[in-house]
């Protein structure tokens, strides 16, 4: 029987080209966030330009609608391949796909407007929240049915990861969302008060567990063996880490209320499992890395490569720093202080978006029926710009949050304070300059990217693109039929 | 090894499983942390002096929400000798029973505001909201000039107070029927700046030894 079952890339080229637009755009807003609060004049007296009101559509922007638009992409990407098979339910994946988009649309105009839940990371008022379910829900079923389909009888461990990504996100979104609206722009959440803070923090804190880390490390399981051209350093390893990951990371929340009004018992666990999660964090990018030993080599030839080698190390030593910042005694100093974003920064810039656009990379000219991507000399620009974007970013925000941290509580030796608050923003106002400086420089590499892509999508483009073939394994011996007994 | 491997190769085998063992592995740690404090919130009660946002104020503390106030700036002052010197006594349980949702933030860009009510006249945070620079040269806070040109609107205001009544805060008929009149006429300044001096007054824990008299009696 002649095969005539072809992959369906089409909604991942959609996918694709969001998230080159999404990241543009959440990262516009996030710079001129950032220019905010070095020249606070900027808000030019208007609502919905003002810091306050452009910071949520900034982290939605560029979390759920370029990193989200990224996941959906690659794990209907990644789930066809490792299972050899056509995604399920086209029209539902399409419908995954423009529902996000609309979603997103909503949450960049209303969040700015003023309609919002303050729920760090979950701000869209409660018809957002709705429709969020219902799209999550129906990327769950299309992902869940083609692995059902799959012809691998073996799950790959991407696959692993995207699913608990799934779950996991649509368990939070809905349990930190219940409220009870006032009016079509308005709502309560059913919680108050310490119960809010907890769930809150548990979700806000497993978004980055759920959202920024096992998504993307689906993203890497997949990809980064991909373009070391050899199998991953240790599957057995990747399997242990991951029952760690999961299990550990949603405990570790309430290391976000150290110090504050939650019972103590809670914040002591947060921190216990916090230290202990450095484990599953480290495992996880040292499988990574170790994938490229013996192919070291092709980070000279392949920017896509050294995105993902970079991305690891950031990863390493996000978790590293984020284990570190749940101690007690070393929270007490970085909470509330410009540290955190640096951490948050390290994270999102050196570990999620530079796997995300080498995987994007890795992808986008099979996505797109081209041998390469349009130019390798633009893959390159984008690399050096986003790395040291990214790396004066942080040290300024480094340096900003353990000064102000010190500032705040040096004493003279009469015990009185020795700085007023102002102080120690006027100490680290150069440094917010800087940091819109590094912001700039990261939002340049990502319209290198878009333009390098959308050369390299010139035959999608014209549309005479060809779909890719599934290619049909062999049954595996065990899965045949046992043989007939002999007759007589 | 090979023996105990079988079963794992089954979780590896069988989306299904493998699905509903992630489920069960993602739901512990939520469920051990939430579930008691959820069980035991009934007995976290408001601290004296903490009632309900009355109409004006919560009209104020919506205002405060929807223009994302808890973005630069804290209401959670921690156990710390530094805080507790800048702020005043570090934040209770107790003080935000009423807080749908919780405004303790995470960053300080500005400072906290846990204890601000008081600190400064009406004046002064019409002002400073108006235009910050104009009292505090040095900050970078944004202007809100548009608070002082809009107007609470009377009209969603009891239906707030429903809402918030049936989830379990007390007030009583009385008050959602005033409701509306409370904040007629008064402008979303006004309003913010109500609940920005109504922040830890009245609920300010103060040093229980201080309080208490001597178990002996003497004064």
């Amino acid at each position: 029987m002649p095969n005539t079952e072809t992959y369906n890339d089409h909604v991942v080229r959609l996918f694709l080209l969001a998230s080159a637009v999404w990241g543009i755009i959440g990262m516009l807003a996030g710079m001129y966030a950032a220019a905010e609060l070095a020249w606070p004049a900027l808000n030019l007296d208007i609502p919905w330009l003002t810091f306050s009101r452009l910071r949520p559509a900034h982290t939605f922007g560029v979390i759920f609608a370029f990193g989200g638009s990224a996941l959906m992409g690659t794990c209907y990407y990644v789930v066809q391949r490792t299972g050899h098979v056509r995604l399920a339910l086209g029209k539902l994946a399409e419908f995954t796909f423009w529902g996000w988009q609309l979603i997103c649309v909503l949450a960049m105009v209303t969040m700015p407007l003023g309609i919002t839940q303050s729920k760090e990371y979950a701000e869209p008022e409660w018809f957002i929240d709705i429709l969020i379910a219902v799209v999550w829900v129906s990327f769950g079923v299309v992902f869940f049915t083609t692995l059902a389909r799959r012809r691998i009888q073996h799950i790959y461990v991407a696959n692993w990861y995207y699913g608990a990504f799934i779950i996991a996100v649509g368990l939070l979104h809905i349990v930190n969302n219940l409220a009870i609206p006032v009016s079509l722009f308005k709502s309560y959440p059913i919680y108050s008060g310490v119960v809010d803070a907890m769930v809150q923090w548990w979700y806000g804190h497993n978004a980055v567990a759920f959202f920024l880390t096992a998504g993307f490390l689906g993203m890497m399981y997949y990809f980064v063996p991909r373009q070391a051209q050899q199998p991953l350093w240790s599957y057995r390893f990747s399997i242990v880490n991951f029952w760690a990951l999961i299990s550990v990371y949603m405990w570790a929340g309430s290391h976000h209320l150290l110090y504050t009004a939650l019972p103590d018992w809670v914040q002591s666990v947060g921190m216990a499992f916090s230290l202990i999660l450095l484990m599953p964090s480290w495992g996880s990018a040292a499988n990574g890395l170790l994938t490229f030993n013996g192919s070291w080599h092709r980070l000279k030839e392949d920017p896509a490569a050294k995105f993902m080698v970079i991305a690891l190390v950031f990863y390493a030593a996000a978790t590293f720093e984020g284990s570190m910042m749940a101690i007690k005694t070393v929270n007490s100093l970085s909470h509330y202080t410009d540290w955190t974003i640096a951490h948050v920064h390290s994270g999102s810039l050196g570990w999620v978006a530079m796997i995300t656009i080498g995987s994007l990379y890795a992808m986008a000219p099979r996505a797109l029926g081209q041998p390469a991507m349009y130019s390798k000399r633009g893959m390159n620009v984008h690399f050096w710009l986003h790395v040291s974007g990214t790396l004066v970013y942080i040290i300024a925000m480094w340096i900003a949050g353990v000064t102000e941290g010190l500032m705040w509580r040096a004493t003279n030796p009469d015990g009185s304070l020795t700085y007023p608050f102002i102080d120690s923003l006027l100490a680290i106002k150069p440094l917010y300059v800087l940091r819109w400086f590094g912001g700039v420089l990261i939002w340049l590499g990502m319209w290198v990217m878009a333009w390098n892509l959308w050369y390299t999508a010139a035959d999608a483009r014209a549309k005479i693109i060809k779909p890719i073939p599934v290619p049909i394994p062999e049954p595996e011996p065990h899965q045949m039929p046992a043989p007939l007994p002999a007759a007589g | 090894m090979a023996g105990g491997y079988k079963y794992f190769e089954a979780i590896e085998k069988h989306a299904g499983l493998l699905g509903i063992l992630t489920a069960i592995m993602v739901s512990i740690g939520g469920l051990a942390e939430i579930t008691p404090l959820f069980m035991r919130a009934h007995e976290v009660k408001a601290a004296e002096g903490v009632k309900p946002y009355d109409a004006l104020r919560l009209a104020g503390r919506d205002i405060y929400v929807r223009e994302g106030c808890y973005l630069c700036h804290t209401q959670m002052i921690r156990a710390l000798r530094a805080e507790t010197q800048r702020y005043g006594h570090y934040s209770t349980a107790e003080e935000s029973v009423y807080d749908r949702p919780h405004q303790w933030g995470s960053k300080r860009t500005g400072p906290d505001l846990a204890r601000v009510g008081g600190k400064y006249s009406d004046e002064w945070q019409m002002v400073h909201l108006r235009n910050p620079r104009a009292v505090a040269p040095e900050s970078n806070m944004p202007d809100y000039p548009w608070l002082s040109q809009a107007w609470v609107d009377p009209d969603e205001i009891a239906q707030k107070m429903k809402v918030l009544r049936m989830l379990g805060d007390p007030y009583t008929d009385d008050d959602i029927a005033k409701a509306p009149a409370a904040v007629k006429g008064h402008t979303e300044m006004e309003a913010l700046v109500a609940y920005l001096q109504g922040l830890g007054i009245a609920n300010e824990p103060t040093n229980p030894a201080a309080q208490k008299p001597a178990e002996d009696g003497s004064p």
